[in-house]
């Protein structure tokens, strides 16, 4: 766009940046110095509640979450067992966490989601209830669907064990989110049900941009129904499909609220953010923390450059 | 198998499908209702009562002398309105520029306004948080005393910005853009200027979206945890969600159940009425915000 030159440009420009001026300035307050700030503090051994009195570290704190431990002599440090040992075990655990969770819930979430997107395109009567049966699960806050769950997962006197055990899946009652086995597959279980239903909405919005002839077409040529389903529906389908993927990926990548509500990062479920707010907030390690912090930031920042690319070519195309 | 036959087994196949979804996606809110109505001694019941046979408002009572959740509640209307006010007219008038104005550079700042919808909160907490215990941090000096933002709805209203903010301006900038540009060229000719046809022209047809926006804004603030736990010490400021999440009985070795869950119907409620009013507003909303360009 070749910047306008007359009277009527010069005015519209400049009332474009008194427009934007209040955003910006609150953008600048609240995210940008935020964000230069963690960094800053992240080469510092600061602790919460004693600002001032901290040294600069450089890159103490990076290398003790990100590296390997040394030897003496110089060998990376191993286990009795031959692992590794890092300089931070809980960081990589985390990570490991987060990732394995967000693995498996977005593609459960994307499974489930173009299932019920599917069924929400077809006409049927019932369409309408279905349609707002589908908000639900989204319209409920993550902290009271956390504790929603939880009382579900009760070891005594929930309702899934009880359900489980009537059905005879299970001989005993077993404390979901208590057990290292169990407990990070509950909280994907719940993190599935809160969020299949934006994914399914996305799925929907994009399966209704597809023009019906060409199922018209799919017909009179003797397409069956599955074939149409993966020559057609699936791939004009998957534009939605991946900004949905990236979407939910930097959100479950992000995960929270959940954990925190439901075990507090305990019996196996730590994330990269609990952990980040365990130390910054319990440890009051404030710039170990805001180490994690600025990881963290990097991770999701190349999921986010990923996602306003695709965008990107999307609108041009 | 005929024809007819075949229709009537795919229809039972489908409704079976329908009941099953409905199932999944329903049964953990009709549990959090039917616990909520239960006494204190059936929520403990084994086996487990599917439906309540003695049902009785005992926890919600208990929720409404809870002094603390009714001024979390309190604080979450006032906090989760003034975010929303905020951030729709802060943002209007910036999806306005990034909408109809030509200018330079910006590409760049909406690209950044994009990228900032998907800002990780955790990653600036903790020093925002040195920010709150003391804002004059930015230049540097020591205002705690003068300026206490802490434990403050103000901080609230002002860190729930980062995650409004660029959600409604990236929503209604896209509305601005959807919009003919017939509409200012025939207000030019009658001899308005910009800040006019935004103001009496664009703005009144801004309705729609400015509702839709809202909605889901107020949703955002309405169920923000994160901040609300960090910044706040009490229910002088602190919201809902952190009230309900560390909710606890008298004794903690029996947690209330039953009292948890009617707060926790008593939060959703709000959502699931304006769920039930605004479907389709939001569910373009929410589209907007993902998918559209």
């Amino acid at each position: 766009m070749a910047a306008p030159k007359s009277q009527l440009g010069k005015q519209q420009e400049q009332l474009a940046w008194m427009l934007l001026a209040p955003t910006i300035l609150i953008m600048l307050i609240v995210a940008a110095w935020p964000l230069y700030k963690a960094v800053s503090i992240s080469f510092t051994n600061e602790r919460l509640g004693k600002p001032g009195q901290s040294e600069y570290v450089g890159l103490e704190n990076y290398t003790k979450i990100l590296l390997p431990k040394f030897d003496d002599d110089g060998s990376i440090s191993r286990k009795s067992n031959g692992d590794i040992r890092w300089g931070d075990d809980d960081w990589w655990d985390s990570v490991s966490n987060t990732l394995w969770l967000t693995f498996i819930s977005v593609i459960l979430e994307t499974v489930l989601g173009l299932g019920i997107a599917l069924v929400l395109h077809s006409k049927f009567k019932g369409r309408g209830f279905l349609r707002t049966a589908v908000l639900v699960p989204w319209a409920v806050p993550t902290v009271v669907s956390a504790r929603m769950w939880a009382w579900m997962y009760n070891d005594v006197f929930g309702v899934y064990n009880d359900m489980l055990l009537r059905l005879g899946v299970i001989d005993s009652p077993i404390a979901w989110l208590a057990n290292k086995q169990t407990a990070l597959a509950a909280i994907i279980a719940m993190e599935v049900w809160k969020t299949t239903p934006f994914m399914a909405l996305l799925l929907l919005a994009g399966l209704q941009i597809i023009p019906g002839d060409i199922y018209e077409a799919a017909d009179i040529d003797g397409a069956s129904k599955i074939q149409q389903f993966f020559s057609i529906t699936l791939p004009l389908v998957r534009p939605a499909i991946f900004v949905a993927l990236i979407f939910r990926t930097l959100d479950a990548l992000r995960i929270f609220d959940a954990i925190k509500v439901m075990t507090n990062g305990g019996s196996g479920t730590e994330t990269m953010a609990t952990l980040a707010y365990k130390n910054l907030f319990d440890f009051q390690k404030l710039g170990y923390g805001s180490a994690m912090s600025v990881v963290i930031f990097f991770i999701i920042t190349i999921f986010v450059v990923s996602y306003v690319t695709t965008f990107d070519i999307q609108e041009t195309a | 198998m005929s024809r007819k036959q075949k229709e009537i087994l795919q229809n039972i196949l489908f409704y079976g499908l329908l009941v099953v979804i409905c199932f999944y996606l329903l049964f953990p809110f009709y549990w959090a209702i039917v616990s909520s109505f239960k006494s204190s001694s059936d929520i403990f019941a084994v086996p487990v009562q599917y439906f309540p046979t003695n049902p009785t408002i005992e926890p919600y009572q208990k929720v409404y002398a809870n002094g603390d959740f009714m001024k979390g509640l309190l604080n979450s209307t006032i906090v989760s309105f003034s975010v929303t006010a905020l951030s729709l007219s802060i943002g209007a008038f910036a999806a306005y520029a990034l909408g109809r104005l030509p200018f330079r550079g910006k590409n760049t700042i909406l690209y950044t306004i994009l990228a900032m919808t998907m800002f990780p909160s955790i990653a600036i907490v903790g020093s925002l948080f040195t920010f709150i215990r003391n804002p004059c941090v930015i230049v540097a000096l020591d205002c705690s005393e003068q300026l206490p933002l802490f434990n403050t709805k103000l901080a609230l209203v002002l860190t729930y910005l980062i995650f409004t903010l660029p959600f409604t301006t990236w929503v209604l900038t896209n509305f601005f853009k959807s919009l003919p540009s017939e509409l200012e060229q025939a207000a030019m000719v009658d001899g308005a200027t910009p800040f006019q046809t935004f103001y009496m022209i664009l703005l009144p047809l801004t309705m729609p979206a400015l509702i839709t926006t809202g909605l889901l804004a107020f949703i955002l603030a309405w169920n923000e945890f994160l901040f609300a736990m960090t910044f706040t010490l009490d229910f002088q400021a602190r919201t809902v969600q952190p009230a309900i999440a560390f909710f606890s009985g008298q004794d903690a070795r029996e947690i209330p159940w039953n009292t948890i869950m009617a707060a926790s119907v008593i939060v959703t409620v709000p959502l699931i009425v304006m769920v039930l009013f605004f479907q389709r507003r939001i569910v373009d909303g929410l589209t907007a915000g993902a998918v559209k360009g």
